[in-house]
């Protein structure tokens, strides 16, 4: 399909979501952000094999993802060291109980398996039916609904396993994260 | 897990409150919008091979030698 000004303009509009699925992804916004201007690049490159009236979102989601699984890759070092730099991709800055927690999430949803991850996201925060979702991760379905279950149960695990007892989610998530060294 | 499980009503709880901060952290970000550099990028492009040019340039600007 040629780059029409309209397709232009729908490709802008995923710009936020693609963003937010690169910094959900990655957590730091600068390598968010360069995975979207090389997603963008890339998309524009290949825009004659897009299928019109196919799912634009989706397509630039696959992009997207593709490109973060071989650059992982490469990066991994950096990937660890990540923690902590998306509170700075914030316009806002979260009260200090709101930040604590969301730091808490965070740190969390990085513990989990990069294929969980990526379904979890897509299909809970992307909005992204479970069908777009696998064929985004190149997958059956049946894959993704078994990874975003899987998703959650180890982020209640890691943040709330322990919350009916004496243990706040604080202290389980530090206990967790700090028995996890070896 | 099975423990999480068996909580039933909590396992609700919980798992309404991840979905909360999931969407949260990841609205937060589209809230954002479209950074002018995203905008203007797309403007800037003339079609395909543009963008090629761009992809292949950007690549031999981060040369990582091979690894």
């Amino acid at each position: 399909m040629p780059l029409t000004n309209e397709l232009r303009d729908d490709i802008l509009a995923s710009v936020p979501s693609l963003r937010a699925f690169a910094i959900s992804l990655s957590g730091n916004g600068d390598r968010a952000d360069d995975l979207v201007q090389e997603t963008l690049l890339r998309a524009i490159a290949n825009i004659d094999s897009f299928q019109p009236g196919s799912n634009l979102p989706a397509w630039l989601f696959t992009i997207l993802r593709n490109l973060f699984r071989s650059d992982y890759r490469k990066r991994r070092r950096e990937v660890e060291d990540a923690e902590g730099n998306y509170a700075k991709t914030l316009k806002s800055q979260p009260s200090q109980a709101a930040h604590l927690e969301f730091e808490e999430f965070r740190a969390a949803l990085d513990k989990l398996p990069q294929d969980q991850r990526e379904a979890l996201i897509l299909v809970g925060a992307s909005g992204f039916s479970y069908e777009d979702a696998a064929a985004i991760c190149g997958c059956a379905v049946g894959t993704i609904k078994s990874r975003v279950n899987r998703a959650r149960s180890k982020l209640s695990a890691l943040l709330y396993v322990d919350s009916a007892e004496d243990f706040g989610p604080d202290n389980t998530v530090r206990a967790v994260i700090g028995g996890n060294g070896g | 897990m099975k423990e999480i499980k068996k909580q039933g009503g909590l396992n609700a709880e919980i798992q309404s409150r991840i979905g909360h901060q999931l969407r949260a952290m990841y609205d937060d970000v589209v809230r954002q919008g479209v950074p002018d550099r995203f905008a203007e990028l797309i403007r800037k492009l003339d079609g395909p091979e543009a963008a090629a040019a761009a992809v292949a340039g950007g690549d031999t600007d981060k040369n990582n030698g091979g690894d």
